[in-house]
């Protein structure tokens, strides 16, 4: 393939309009030792037949939870995406432009995006939301660092119950040094709510809560976590579902100062873990700490509605060294696929699809149950919990071996999500599955 | 552009007006225009220590970002809480408009600020 | 004016229907406590799927990608973005993956992704990849993560500063500040390259490392740059390469030859895929043998014929993305690369820089190019001419081009150059579009002399007029509320 569309005479023309004796000349400026003497060790081009015809066998050589039930969860979960996201996403205005700087060519994108910060604000009852993060443990790890800001302490306290791979990239954001990163063991599943406020002090920047946890369950003891923090002047940072958030109370109804998540299921695929979105909302004490891109509603000079991007002094172009983070480019097109979403499932689809998922949850437990199986957790959960199984390695293998793809591997236990797409027959499959391998 | 003459200047920009052993301290006119429409001010807080040269307080426009520095060492005892409400006060009168006040610590580094007449030279070889 | 979707919402209307879940709602007791639970519905939209289709086609009609026209915006290499790239990110065997899939079953992912890391070693002269990062930036930050803890493993702890050229993207100061470190300013020289005398000026024990596009962001290549590696190395700091402009030198000249110890691409620029109106991007790091202990975890091995995922690397810095980083782009940037082989990818910087040239020769006449001579992917000019002359600045040209339907150049960057107009005109433009930005171009220069009043009246033939970034920052409204 070529995407060059100059032909050789044209190419010619022009060497002559610029005085270039040839293409080379054009690199004069490297010097000789530098040059690559040699092609570049790379398989030869290939047509678009060739491609589809590789692509499609690599592809191949996966398998795709489309075809299959899927129970896993842990952070990125099958969803049901509408056919008229993945339409409107191939909108190439969309999907070929750059970020908004000249609002006059871009109040399409503008637009969506102020939708989109809206949506998030009134999902998470929060004051205000960026244009979104590179996925959700960025944007915990973000949270943390502008909590360490505006607090102007480093501590930060996080129950072990939240996703073990967002408290990573945490404590690899914190090696910049303005963060101690402390994780407080929880308790049966849950974040241990005495001993996380023993811990808070004076201090104390803020203290993390992941709800549902990364065990699927429901965090119970918000309120006097939300007290004791608060107490001492730092801030709450929750870790929410967006899914959940058409059943359970928001972050913002507990008090959070920040709200983030993994907005995957807002319309975006599984795709092996990526592109997928941070959402970041706060309250507006922190609007000019906040990290990324916001856009604004304001007029023109005649008067009409127009959208800009705002707030720009406190991003890494204008503030460089000053900023408070260096993030450019995010993660737009799943923010407008997400926002795409909501527009079509609505405020009554997302509180069904919310009921849903945690009725088929209730479902699986009683029939795990009856087959004789045990939560480890004695919880309340939304759309996950953790179901004890000796060993859930050869589990997950016997699930595959009949076309389930099973959960995520816990100590002595299943992981199991459980979507608006499962169905009764998936779930009693896996109820007799499991049950059958319990048995023996 | 304005420069007043009865008040003393920094290489940064800002203005120093005295009063006893009370410094009142604000932007230039050259700062003002140079940074352009000014949207926001964050102010430092009452009985802050800062010593000569140390930013208090940030200033910023639609498309830039500057510290504002104080000239003198000494002890905020005021700020003009004003500007949170409306920052565009400091395009339309800059003098007029100061951000903080501090007691001095030492009247003596006044001595090193540029008067007026100084001050003018120095921004007409900036604008070269 | 388009009314914002939560305006043309319909009490009871909707586009979504559950499918029936075959259990009967008596069959199950749902355990949330009370008190737990919404008191109140979120505001979303309820609207029927016709209008919701509607509102984000209407919308798109009111954004400009690459596809709509000629896009150079400088340093953003806003090329062509080839449809057979989409189509392989979609296929149900990539899109549809669950990132915690036994490795067994995902062997087709792991396999490009190991595949892709190998053929980015080999643009680059690097020794190792990681496709974690999802941008330049976070890219970017991982390579100053690589750097830090370089240091730090050797007990070399006093190194507390990086230095970054006056001319650097903002993402260099705010990556190294991010890290703890200190910014120090290296100058540009009256060349617009890096003053080698200030920069050994400004080495020491204390220094990190230097932070560097090449070309840099004058869209000029830093010839002296083995005597760059040199002085950083000498003086025990590592050499980072910003990839930013990398679409000039692919199949030319590799960063892993110049000295680079680290480098970041950007998959989103140089390797053809979509800017999504912002992202996805996905912003690589490639590093010398020396520094591979250090990269984030998992990384992907291959082992008899079987790939997998190892986090056992006790010096790796941990993890920067949730899961592995941008897989959907990771496909698309493969299919690109598989596409045009070597041969291809010399073509796209050569044509690149073929491109930029015409352009730059062909405006020099009216506008002013403090730089003027030989660039590579990209050149910047000034309108301090136009605006010494008759007050218009490069905002106005920038408004004016609008006018006639091109996206402008990137403006008021870099910042050592006055009313600076960057200019990229990537390697998949035709002449005939070069031509018609020269002439938009001349007759703004035209109209500056003749009509000014009207030019800084532009757009006149957007949809909206220029907007009032000012009230917007002072009063910022950043969500619908809805009126009652």
């Amino acid at each position: 393939m070529n995407y060059v569309p100059n032909p050789p005479w044209v190419v010619r023309q022009m060497l002559d309009t610029i005085g270039a004796k040839n293409i080379e000349d054009l690199f004069a400026d490297i010097p000789e030792a530098l040059k690559l003497k040699r092609d570049l060790n790379l398989p030869r081009p290939q047509s678009e037949v060739e491609l589809r015809r590789e692509l499609a066998a690599l592809a191949g050589r996966n398998l795709s939870a489309d075809d299959r039930p899927c129970f896993l969860g842990a952070g990125a979960y099958d969803h049901y995406i509408p056919a008229v996201v993945e339409q409107l996403l191939l909108r190439s205005e969309f999907y070929t432009a750059y970020t908004p700087y000249q609002p006059e060519l871009s109040q399409g994108v503008l637009q969506t995006i102020f939708e989109y910060q809206t949506m998030i604000c009134n999902l998470t009852g929060m004051d205000l939301a960026n244009a979104s993060m590179y996925d959700g443990g960025s944007a915990l790890a973000e949270a943390c660092s502008l909590a360490c800001d505006a607090t102007r302490r480093r501590k930060i306290l996080i129950p072990d119950t939240v996703h073990p791979r967002y408290l990573e990239v945490i404590r690899t954001y914190a090696m910049g040094g303005k963060m101690e990163i402390i994780t407080v063991p929880g308790k049966d599943g849950s974040a241990d709510p005495d001993a996380i406020t023993s811990m808070i002090d004076n201090r104390t920047a803020a203290v993390v809560i992941q709800h549902p946890n990364f065990y699927g369950n429901l965090e119970t003891a918000l309120r006097q976590i939300e007290k004791a923090v608060h107490g001492v002047k730092g801030l709450l940072i929750m870790a929410v579902d967006p899914i959940s958030l058409g059943l359970l109370k928001p972050p913002g109804a507990w008090g959070a100062d920040i709200a983030v998540g993994e907005g995957q299921s807002l319309g975006n695929p599984l795709s092996f873990g990526g592109p997928y979105l941070g959402f970041f909302a706060a309250s507006e004490q922190l609007m000019r700490r906040v990290p990324g891109r916001l856009v604004g509603e304001t007029v023109d000079r005649e008067g009409n509605r127009a959208f800009v991007l705002t707030l720009q002094a406190r991003e890494q172009h204008i503030r460089r060294e000053k900023a408070g983070s260096n993030i450019c480019s995010n993660e737009a097109l799943c923010a407008l696929a997400a926002t795409i979403y909501l527009t079509l499932v609505g405020r009554e689809g997302l509180k069904e699809i919310a009921r849903r998922c945690h009725q088929l949850a209730c479902y699986a437990k009683q029939q795990l149950e009856k087959a004789g199986l045990k939560l480890k957790y004695q919880k309340p959960f939304f759309k996950e919990f953790a179901v004890a199984i000796p060993d859930p390695r050869a589990a997950n293998t016997a699930l595959l071996k009949e076309g389930i793809i099973g959960g995520y591997e816990l100590d002595r236990a299943l992981l199991l999500a459980f979507t608006e797409k499962r169905t009764r027959a998936e779930i009693d499959r896996l109820a007799s599955i499991l049950g059958g391998i319990a048995r023996e | 552009m304005e420069i007043k003459a009865n008040l003393y200047y920094s290489d940064d920009h800002e203005w120093v007006r005295v009063e006893g052993d009370l410094a009142y301290i604000g932007i230039t006119d050259y700062a003002q225009h140079h940074l352009g429409d000014i949207v926001f001010v964050e102010l430092p807080e009452i009985g802050g220590e800062f010593a000569a040269g140390d930013t208090i307080g940030v200033i910023e426009s639609v498309k830039a970002v500057a510290d504002m520095h104080t000239p003198v060492s000494g002890t905020i005892t005021a700020v003009n809480e004003a500007l949170e409400e409306a920052p565009e006060t400091l395009n339309k009168d800059p003098y007029g408009q100061h951000i903080a006040v501090l007691k001095m610590s030492n009247p003596d580094e006044l001595k090193k600020l540029m008067t007026g007449e100084q001050y003018t030279a120095y921004c007409e070889q900036a604008e070269e | 004016m388009s009314k914002l979707i939560f305006e043309k919402s319909v009490k009871g209307a909707r586009a979504f229907t559950l499918p029936e879940s075959g259990i009967p709602p008596a069959m199950v007791t749902e355990e949330i406590p009370a008190d737990l639970l919404r008191e109140e519905d979120p505001l979303l939209p309820e609207i029927s799927e016709v209008e919701a289709v509607r509102h984000f086609t209407e919308l798109s009609q009111k954004s400009y990608g690459v596809d709509s026209g000629f896009y150079p915006l400088g340093s953003c290499t806003m090329k062509y973005n080839p449809k057979i790239n989409e189509w392989a990110a979609r296929l149900p065997g990539f899109a549809g993956i669950h990132p915690y899939q036994p490795e067994e079953t995902v062997q087709g992912a792991l396999e490009l992704m190991y595949e892709l890391e190998q053929m980015l070693c080999e643009i680059t002269g690097m020794d190792s990849f990681t496709l974690q990062p999802a941008a330049g930036a976070h890219g970017e930050m991982t390579g100053a993560m690589i750097i830090k803890a370089y240091h730090n493993s050797r007990g070399d702890t006093k190194r507390t500063k990086m230095i970054v050229p006056d001319s650097a993207h903002g993402t260099n100061p705010a990556t190294a500040n991010m890290l703890g470190y200190k910014v120090i300013e290296v100058k540009s020289d009256e060349r617009g390259l890096v003053d080698i005398e200030d920069l050994r000026a400004l080495m020491s024990d204390e220094i990190a490392g230097l932070m560097l596009t090449n070309p840099n962001t004058l869209g000029l290549f830093e010839e002296n740059i083995r005597e760059i590696a040199a002085i950083v190395h000498d003086a025990g700091g590592l050499l980072y390469y910003d990839g930013a402009n990398a679409n000039a030198i692919i199949g030319i000249a590799r960063p892993g030859d110049m000295g680079f110890d680290i480098c970041h691409l950007n998959l989103h620029k140089t390797f053809g895929t979509p800017h999504g109106g912002g992202g996805p991007g996905s912003g690589p790091i490639g590093v010398k043998s020396f520094l591979a202990d250090f990269l984030p975890v998992p990384v992907i091995e291959k082992h008899g014929g079987k790939y997998h995922l190892n986090y056992n690397r006790p010096l790796s810095i941990g993890k920067v993305h949730t899961f592995y980083g941008n897989f959907g782009v990771m496909v698309k940037a493969y299919t690109y690369i598989k596409a045009l082989g070597s041969s291809g990818l010399k073509a796209v910087s050569q044509n690149a820089v073929l491109n930029a040239n015409y352009l730059r020769t062909k405006l020099a006449g009216r506008y002013d190019i403090p730089y003027n001579r030989l660039c590579k992917h990209e050149f910047v000019a000034s309108a301090r001419k136009q605006k010494k002359e008759a007050g218009i600045t490069a905002l106005d040209v920038a408004k004016a081009l609008i006018d006639r339907r091109c996206h402008p150049p990137t403006i008021y960057f870099p910042l050592i150059v006055e009313e600076a107009l960057m200019i990229e005109p990537t390697e998949t433009e035709t002449r005939e579009r070069l031509d018609a930005f020269i002439e938009a171009m001349l007759e703004i220069d035209r109209e500056a002399r003749e009509n000014p009043e009207r030019l800084k009246e532009a757009p006149h033939r957007a949809v909206i007029r220029r907007p009032d970034e000012t009230g917007a920052a002072r009063n910022p409204i950043l969500k619908w509320t809805p009126k009652d």
